[in-house]
C-alpha cells in the first residue's frame, strides 16, 4: 500500500494548528496563575491587617491566624482558565486529527518512529490532564481540587514536545520496515505510549510536591514561601499520592511493556531477550522504578527521597527516549532520524 | 522504636495485634550507633544471624536494587561480547589504553561478569530471605480473625457517626450481614463489629516476589539449555540441520540436539521503497520461500519465512535473519578447464548493500599447466554509480545496476595447512596482486554476462548472473514458556499488591436515646488507599438502609475534607492511634 501524501499533508496542517492553540491556551493560563497570585497577595494583606488589628487589640496568637489564613483556598472566578481550557481542548482535538489523519494517510498505527511516538504520546498527555479537569470539576471545585491550576505546566511541555519532534525528529509519513510490521508493534508500542505518558503526569506530579514541600519547610521556619499561586494547588501529601497513584500504574504498564516487548523479540529476532542497548534501558527504567516503589515501604526512604528516585526514573525514561534512540547502536534502530 | 528497616505493614500488624499470645520478642540485633556492642567480640553464629538480618533487610534490597540498575549500564556504553563481537574487536582497536582495562573488568560481558552476577545473586538471596518468613506470617494472618476494635474510633483518620432508631444489637446484626456482603471478613465483639479485608494485598506482593525467583531460574536454565546456530543459503540451495556456518550451544546442549531438519531456498523475494523520495531504499519486506523436511523421510511442507513470521522445526525456531546477494562467478583456468562456477555469498556492509565477498580458487593450471592458486577479492554493487570522489558505490539497495569490482591474487592460499579459514576473508600474506602490463593492479570490472581475460595466461572471470542469499538463524530456548508465565504472574502480583486495598472497618452501637442506639463506623487502611472514604460513607449508608433508617448525608463526624491533616510525608513518629498515615 502505497502513502496517501494527501492526508498526510492534512495531519501536518491540523498538527500547526493544534501547536498554536497550545500556545494561546498556554497565554491563557498563565495569565490566570498572575491573577491568582495578585488576589493571594491582596488576601495575605487583608488577613495581616486583620491580625495587626487582633494584635492591636490584645488579642494573642497573631502567627497562627496568619497561617490558617495562607492555607485558606481561594474561591474565585477565573475566567482566564476557562478561556485557557477551552483553548486547551480545541489542541487537543486538532491534535487528535492529526495523529488519527497520519494513521490513515499510512495505513497503520501513528507511532512507527520517535516523531510519530512523541505525537501520540503528548497527545496522551493531554487527553489525560482533561480528564484530571473534568473529574475534579465533578467532584466539585476549590479547597484546591481545581485541576485547572495544572494547565501551564501541561500546555507548555507539550508544546515543547511537539515542537521538538517537528524539529528535530520529522519524517515524513511512510509504510514501515519490515521489522516493525507486526501486530506486536500495536500493543507493545502503545502500552509503551501510555507509560511513558502517565509517568510524565507522575512526574510533574512528583516536581510539584517537592516545590510544596520546600515551601512547607520554609513556612515552617518562619518565611515567605515564594511562589504564592502554589497555595491554590494541593498540599505535598496529597500530591505525592496522586504521583504515586500514576507511578504506579505507569509502573505495571512498564512491566507489560517489558514483557510484551520480550515476546515480540523473540519472534522478530528468534531470541526473547538480547541485552541491545534499548533493551537495557528499559530494564533499567524498570528497576529504578521499582526502586522508587520499594523505598516508599523503606523506613526513612519514604518522602523526599523515594519522590527523587521517581525523578531518577523518569529521567532515565527522558535518557532512553532521547539518547539511547539516537546515539547507541542496537537492534532497535527505528528511531528513523 | 529502633527498628529502622521494617514496612508500614509491621507497624500496623504490631499495633493491632489480636489480643492474644505476644509473638516471641525478636533477638535485638545491635544497632549501629551503638559502638559498645559492636566492640564486643560477637559470638560467630550471632554475628551470622547479624549478616542475615542485614542482608534480608529492606534497606539492603534497596541498595542492591539500586546497584542492579546501576550496574546494567556499561552494558549499554560498551560493545557485548555476546551481541557484537566485531565491535568489541574495533573498541579495543580503537581505545589501545582503555580496551585491556575494559576486558580485565569484564566490561565486554556485563551480564555474564562476575560482578553483575554477585550483585543479582544476593539480591535475589535477599529477597528469598525476606519474603519466605512473611510468608509464614501472611499464611497465620489469612486464618487470624479481625484485629479487636480501638477504644476511640473518633481518632482514627476516616469516620462517622450517626443516631440511629435501631437498638445496638440489631445494628450490629445489620453492619455484620453489610460488612459480610462487601467481602469484609467480620467478628463481634462486645458492643462492636470488627471487619477486614484485602489480605490478598499482601498475597500479591508475596506471588510478585516469588515468581521473579521462578523468572531468574528460568532464564537461567534458558541460557544454559539453549542453542543457536546460523546457515546462510543460496536460492536453490539446501541446509541440513546439522551444518552450520556458526553455532553456539549452553553447557547441556550442542549440535547433536538440532533436530536433523532440511530447508531448501526456492525463492528470496525483497522490496525496497522506489517510490517515495524520502524513504528510497528503505527495505519493505522480505520473505524467504522455502521447503521444509522435518526430518529425513518426513513429508516436504512449504512455508514462507519473513521477518516476524518465523517457522517452526518441533521446538526449534528458524527465523530470517538476513539476506544479500550472491554473484554466479565463473572462473576458467589457463588451462581452459572451469575451475569455480556458482553463486558466491557477497555480504552487504551498507544500507545500499555494498557488499564485499571472496572467490577463492585454489586447484588450476596456468597456461604452461603448472599448478597455481587464485583469489578474487572485491565488491558487488546492486545498483552502481560513483560517490563524491568517483569511487564505485551502490546507490539503491534493489538490482539495478548490478556490477562486480574485484582484484586478482595469486600464490599460496593456505588452504592446505589444515586451519580452517573464514571464506568472506582473503589472508593476503604469502600471495601478490596480479598486476597488469602498466605494474597496476588489475581492475576487474564487471556487468552480468562480461567475461574478461586474466594476464599471465592465469585464465578468464566470467560474471554470469546474480542470486540471492538468506541467512537463517536457527534457535533453540527451553525455559522461555515459564519465563513467560512467571512474568505474567509477576505482573498479576503487583497488579494485586499495588491496587487491592487493604481496609479494617469497625462499626460501635452504644445505646442512643430513645431505645435507639449512636453509631460509630470507622475505617483504616494500609498504604495508599483513595477509596477508605467512600468505602466507610458507603458502610454507613448500607447500615441505615438495613435497619430502615432514611438516608441522609452523613452527620457529626468530620467529613474527608476536614479529618486531621496528615502528618508530612515522612514522620514516623505519630501517637500510638493513628499508625497509618497515608490512606
Ligand atoms: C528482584 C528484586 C526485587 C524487585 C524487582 C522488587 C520489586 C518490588 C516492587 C515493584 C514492589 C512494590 C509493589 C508491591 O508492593 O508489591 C515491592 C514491594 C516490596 N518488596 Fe520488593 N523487590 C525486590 C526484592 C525485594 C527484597 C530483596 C525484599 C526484602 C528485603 C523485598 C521486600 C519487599 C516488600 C516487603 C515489599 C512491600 C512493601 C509494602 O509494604 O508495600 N523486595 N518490591
Amino acid at each position: 500500500m502505497t502513502v496517501d501524501e494527501n492526508v498526510a499533508g492534512i495531519s501536518n496542517v491540523l498538527l500547526y494548528g493544534a501547536m498554536s492553540a497550545y500556545l494561546f491556551s498556554f497565554i491563557a493560563y498563565a495569565g490566570d496563575l498572575a491573577d491568582g497570585a495578585k488576589e493571594i497577595r491582596a488576601r495575605d494583606a487583608r488577613a495581616a491587617e486583620r491580625a495587626a488589628s487582633t494584635a492591636a487589640l490584645g488579642g494573642g496568637g497573631a502567627g497562627t491566624a496568619t497561617t490558617t489564613a495562607l492555607r485558606e483556598p481561594l474561591v474565585r472566578r477565573r475566567r482566564a482558565a476557562a478561556v485557557g481550557t477551552s483553548l486547551f481542548a480545541v489542541a487537543a482535538l486538532l491534535h487528535l486529527g492529526s495523529v488519527v489523519t497520519r494513521g490513515i494517510s499510512v495505513h497503520r498505527v501513528p507511532w512507527g518512529n520517535m516523531f510519530e511516538f512523541a505525537l501520540t504520546g503528548s497527545l496522551v498527555v493531554a487527553v489525560g490532564y482533561l480528564v484530571a479537569v473534568a473529574r475534579a470539576q465533578r467532584a466539585g471545585l476549590g479547597g484546591g481540587r481545581d485541576a485547572r491550576y495544572l494547565g501551564t505546566f501541561v500546555a507548555g511541555p507539550v508544546l515543547a514536545t511537539l515542537g521538538i519532534a517537528l524539529r528535530s525528529f520529522y519524517v515524513e509519513a511512510a509504510q514501515l520496515v519490515p521489522a516493525l510490521d507486526s501486530y506486536w508493534l500495536i500493543i507493545h508500542v502503545f502500552v509503551a505510549i501510555l507509560a511513558t505518558a502517565l509517568s510524565t503526569l507522575g512526574f510533574s506530579a512528583t516536581v510539584l510536591q517537592l516545590v510544596q514541600e520546600k515551601r512547607d519547610r520554609v513556612a515552617a521556619a518562619g518565611e515567605r514561601a515564594g511562589g504564592v499561586f502554589m497555595d491554590a494547588l494541593p498540599g505535598s501529601a496529597e500530591l505525592e499520592r496522586t504521583a504515586f497513584r500514576l507511578n504506579a500504574v505507569a509502573f505495571v504498564m512498564w512491566t507489560f511493556t517489558l514483557i510484551a516487548g520480550a515476546v515480540w523479540a523473540q519472534v522478530a529476532w528468534n531470541r526473547y531477550w538480547n541485552w541491545d542497548s534499548k533493551e537495557v534501558w528499559t530494564f533499567v527504567i524498570w528497576v529504578v522504578y521499582a526502586c522508587y516503589l520499594h523505598a516508599r515501604a523503606t523506613r526513612g526512604w519514604d518522602g523526599k527521597r523515594a519522590a527523587w528516585l521517581s525523578v531518577l526514573a523518569f529521567a532515565c525514561m527522558l535518557f532512553n527516549y532521547l539518547v539511547v534512540n539516537i546515539f547507541f547502536p542496537g537492534l532497535h534502530s527505528y528511531a528513523g532520524v | 522504636m529502633a527498628r529502622t528497616d521494617e514496612t508500614h505493614l509491621d507497624d500496623l500488624r504490631d499495633e493491632y495485634r489480636d489480643a492474644g499470645p505476644q509473638a516471641p520478642a525478636r533477638p535485638r540485633r545491635p544497632r549501629r550507633r551503638g559502638d559498645a556492642e559492636l566492640a564486643a567480640p560477637l559470638a560467630p553464629l550471632e554475628f551470622a544471624r547479624y549478616c542475615w538480618r542485614q542482608l534480608t533487610s529492606m534497606r539492603t534490597a534497596l541498595f542492591l536494587l539500586m546497584l542492579l540498575a546501576v550496574a546494567a549500564v556499561p552494558g549499554s556504553t560498551f560493545p557485548q561480547q555476546n551481541n557484537d563481537p566485531a565491535g568489541v574487536a574495533q573498541w579495543v582497536v580503537d581505545h589501545p589504553t582503555a580496551g585491556p582495562w575494559v576486558e580485565r573488568l569484564q566490561g565486554f560481558h556485563v551480564y555474564s561478569s562476575v560482578w553483575f552476577s554477585a550483585i543479582y545473586l544476593l539480591l535475589f538471596i535477599s529477597l528469598v530471605g525476606c519474603v519466605l518468613p512473611r510468608a509464614g506470617v501472611h499464611l497465620k494472618a489469612l486464618r487470624s480473625r479481625p484485629p479487636r476494635t480501638p477504644a476511640r474510633l473518633e481518632r482514627l483518620p476516616e469516620h462517622r457517626e450517626a443516631e440511629l432508631a435501631a437498638a445496638p444489637g440489631q445494628v450490629l446484626e445489620a453492619a455484620r450481614a453489610v460488612l459480610a456482603g462487601r467481602r469484609f471478613r467480620t467478628q463481634a465483639r462486645d458492643g462492636s463489629v470488627a471487619a477486614e479485608k484485602g489480605h490478598h494485598r499482601e498475597s500479591g506482593n508475596l506471588l510478585f516476589h516469588l515468581s521473579l525467583v521462578g523468572l531468574l531460574v528460568a532464564v537461567a536454565s534458558s541460557s544454559l539449555f539453549s542453542y543457536s546456530g546460523q546457515r546462510l543459503v543460496t536460492v536453490g540451495g539446501t541446509m541440513v540441520g546439522t551444518t552450520f556456518d556458526s553455532f553456539s550451544g549452553g553447557v547441556g546442549t550442542d549440535q547433536s540436539d538440532v533436530p536433523p531438519f532440511t530447508l531448501s531456498l526456492d525463492a528470496m523475494d525483497v522490496s525496497f521503497e522506489a517510490q517515495q523520495t524520502t524513504q528510497i531504499g528503505e527495505p519493505r519486506s522480505f520473505a524467504a520461500d522455502v521447503t521444509l523436511t522435518d526430518e529425513p523421510g518426513a513429508a516436504p511442507r512449504r512455508e514462507t519465512i519473513r521477518v516476524n513470521h518465523p517457522a517452526k522445526v518441533g521446538h526449534t525456531q528458524v527465523s530470517l535473519s538476513g539476506n544479500g546477494y550472491a554473484p554466479v562467478i565463473v572462473v576458467r583456468d589457463g588451462a581452459g578447464n572451469v575451475v569455480q562456477d556458482g553463486p558466491t555469498p557477497f555480504l552487504p556492509q551498507t544500507a545500499n548493500y555494498d557488499s564485499t565477498g571472496v572467490v577463492k580458487v585454489p586447484d588450476a593450471l596456468d597456461a604452461g599447466g603448472a599448478p597455481v592458486q587464485l583469489a578474487l577479492q572485491g565488491v558487488f554493487l546492486p545498483s552502481a554509480t560513483t560517490d563524491a570522489s568517483g569511487a564505485p558505490v551502490s546507490g539503491f539497495p534493489d538490482l539495478a545496476n548490478p556490477v562486480l569490482v574485484m582484484q586478482v591474487w595469486t600464490g599460496d592460499l593456505g588452504l592446505d595447512d589444515g586451519v580452517a579459514q573464514n571464506v568472506y576473508t582473503l589472508e593476503t600474506e604469502g600471495m601478490r596482486q596480479v598486476l597488469d602490463d602498466q605494474g597496476r593492479p588489475v581492475p576487474l570490472q564487471l556487468a552480468p554476462g562480461q567475461t574478461v581475460q586474466l594476464p599471465d595466461g592465469l585464465g578468464s572471470v566470467t560474471f554470469e548472473r546474480v542470486e540471492r542469499f538468506a541467512s537463517f538463524d536457527v534457535r533453540s530456548t527451553p525455559g522461555q514458556s515459564a519465563a513467560l508465565v512467571f512474568a505474567l504472574l509477576a505482573t498479576a502480583g503487583l497488579v494485586m499488591s499495588l491496587f487491592l486495598p487493604r481496609r479494617r472497618v469497625w462499626v460501635k452501637a452504644l445505646p442512643g436515646a430513645a431505645g435507639g442506639s449512636r453509631v460509630q463506623v470507622a475505617g483504616l487502611a494500609r498504604g495508599n488507599d483513595a477509596g477508605l472514604a467512600d468505602e466507610v460513607d458507603g458502610v454507613l449508608a448500607r447500615l441505615r438502609a438495613a435497619v430502615g433508617e432514611p438516608q441522609r448525608a452523613p452527620e457529626p463526624g468530620p467529613g474527608p475534607g476536614e479529618s486531621p491533616p496528615p502528618p508530612p510525608v515522612g514522620d514516623h513518629e505519630q501517637p500510638v492511634h493513628a499508625p497509618e498515615e497515608r490512606p
